[in-house]
């Protein structure tokens, strides 16, 4: 038998639901369910921690960009993706949960980051295939999650949204310059399609019927379109992108279908997806490295600051001029 | 149509004070991603794409000056090291965030002194780029200024910290203001400022922001000095062959 608690939690969830189903926006301050809270840490700290940890494939290139121009680009570009991850760690605390928390949940790998940043970046094409795919691939699923049902996310999405289609521009640009360019350009061109294309499929995450959280997640109206979804729609619209470039997908099976209208593509090596998640890709090692060092830094300048202000609040409170 | 020469000293000062913007905005680029803190990341590049948008301007103004022959990009890619004539403190690794904030503080209070004067420069092309110039610095000096007396009159670690970066670069200053036949052109016709002043105005604002800070001026040893003679220390040669890695390797290309 529902003790009264019980009855009272039933009819808050209940009221929840159908404010969702009238696609209001919840905020900070309004009753949620725990699970829907610890959904939404899980789901926007990933999506945080892989804007930061995004910086370093792309950030390797800066240095080496080819003309100055470019590296002003790419710095830019990189910045941005700084921005955005401060944009996000700041909605995610409206959760009731802090930065160093999460950052500590990363460094012991109980938080994830998007698996496609734990591939190299080998040549400068991997730049121009990163903004062009990965960016591509990250708006597709962003654009979505501008209608998210928690307000601070949906509104982190729409600014983070609006500076993304710079960074897929600026990608298939480089793209564009490279097919057009000497073979050995061009080559270098498609090798990068190459290494990118699946790695940048598996971002959607795995099948529908093998995603953990995406039932729940799609009632909440946290997610609005599925994983399988958003890859279709990916691939959908790489197709034409790739043919203008001149370049080849590497998918054999990858195919107009008319009934479905819709391409037909190939299986992902779902074992590859899961070795990188589990922390085994070819990457993973350098990239937690170097958050752990920024983050042991991070300590020592924490210290200063706190310490700074603590001297600075005697000072003001005994008249002391600093 | 009339052919405009001018003379190679004008060249040169613009030339320089390009590299100096190159070189170290080359070097703030090595923090992306790498910052302690996401904010730093951030402000960090910020500061390097005014460093690199303002070697753009002067890298371009230099190859006008000299006939237009040449592109900013013939200068950052296709020179060698000993044509390369920025201050040695510039080329010297990013080290820690201490390191950081104690170079950009040293160059920072450098440049804003150096382009408020700029801005009267008879090269009005330069006096324009000074005019925008200044703006960034005096931004990029806060907030550097600001880091560095948080650190300097924080826990004994973070005092530590830019203490040592600051005994170490003490000597790499001298440089910034040795005068040369080069600036003495640049001052007699009205290009550049005069050095010795130039130095004063940095020494006071230098010792304020370091007494601010709790920290202790270095005293004076000999400098090190030599990047203006195309002579650097051992690291520049990794930092230009990452650079120019790719456009040394496929010469000749459009990207
Ligand atoms: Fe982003
Ligand atoms: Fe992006």
């Amino acid at each position: 038998m529902a003790t009264p608690s019980n009855v009272a939690i039933a009819e808050l969830e209940e009221a929840f639901q159908q404010r969702i189903d009238r696609e209001e926006k919840i905020e900070p301050k309004d009753w949620m369910p725990d699970a829907y809270r610890q959904n939404l840490i899980r789901q926007m700290s990933q999506h945080a921690h892989s804007e930061v940890v995004g910086q370093l494939p792309e950030g390797e290139w800066i240095t080496r960009a080819p003309t100055l121009r470019r590296k002003a680009i790419l710095l830019a570009k990189v910045q941005d993706e700084a921005g955005h991850g401060l944009y996000l760690y700041s909605a995610t605390e409206t959760l009731g949960v802090s930065r160093e928390e999460l950052t500590e949940q990363l460094l012991a790998g109980s938080a994830k980051y998007a698996s496609i940043f734990n591939y190299p970046t080998l040549t400068w094409a991997d730049v121009g295939a990163i903004g062009w795919l990965v960016d591509g691939a990250a708006i597709v699923n962003q654009i979505s999650l501008c209608r998210t049902s928690y307000g601070p996310y949906a509104r982190a999405m729409v600014r983070i949204c609006k500076e993304e289609s710079f960074h897929v521009r600026q990608g298939y640009e480089i793209m564009t310059v490279l097919a057009r360019g000497s073979a050995e350009q061009r080559a270098m061109a498609q090798d990068a399609l190459d290494r990118w294309w699946w790695p940048t499929l598996m971002m959607f995450g795995p099948h529908d019927t093998d995603s953990a959280h995406s039932g729940r997640s799609m009632r909440w109206k946290i997610k609005r379109q599925s994983n399988d979804e958003l890859r279709q729609k990916f691939v959908d619209q790489s197709v034409a992108q790739a043919e203008f470039l001149g370049l080849a997908i590497p998918d054999k099976a990858l195919k107009w279908n008319d009934t479905r209208n819709h391409f037909d593509f190939g299986e992902i090596d779902w074992d590859e997806f899961r070795a990188v998640l589990d922390g085994e890709g070819p990457c993973n090692h350098e990239r937690m490295e170097a958050r752990r060092k920024a983050d042991e830094e991070a300590r020592w300048i924490r210290g200063a600051t706190l310490a700074y202000a603590e001297k600075e609040r005697v000072r003001s409170s005994t008249g002391t001029e600093s | 149509m009339r052919e405009t020469t001018y003379d190679p000293a004008h060249i040169e000062y613009v030339l320089r004070l390009g590299d100096n913007a190159l070189i170290l905005g080359q070097r703030l680029c090595e923090w992306s991603g790498h910052s302690a803190l996401v904010e730093e990341d951030v402000a960090m590049a910020n500061i390097a794409l005014d460093y690199i948008g303002r070697a753009r301007d002067l890298l371009t103004l230099a190859c006008e000056l000299d006939g237009g022959n040449q592109s900013e990009d013939d200068l950052a890619f296709k020179r060698d090291e000993e044509e390369f004539k920025n201050f040695l403190l510039c080329e010297l690794p990013i080290g820690d965030f201490a390191w950081t904030i104690v170079r950009q503080v040293l160059l920072d209070t450098y440049h804003f002194h150096l382009y408020d004067q700029l801005q009267r420069s008879s090269d009005q092309k330069l006096a324009t780029i000074a005019a925008k110039s200044i703006k960034e610095s005096t931004s990029h000096l806060r907030h550097c200024s600001h880091w560095l007396t948080r650190l300097g009159d924080g826990t004994d670690e973070s005092h530590r910290r830019v203490q040592d970066a600051l005994n170490e670069q003490w000597r790499f200053t001298g440089e910034l203001f040795a005068a040369d036949a080069i600036d003495e052109f640049a001052l007699a016709v009205g290009i550049g400022p005069d050095l010795s002043d130039l130095r004063e105005r940095w020494h006071a604002q230098i010792a304020s922001i370091l007494h601010h800070a709790t920290l202790t001026q270095p005293i004076d040893a000999p400098p090190v000095a030599g990047g203006r003679q195309g002579l650097h220390t051992e690291h520049m040669a990794g930092l230009l062959a990452c650079m120019q890695s790719v456009q040394r390797a496929y010469p000749g290309l459009e990207w």
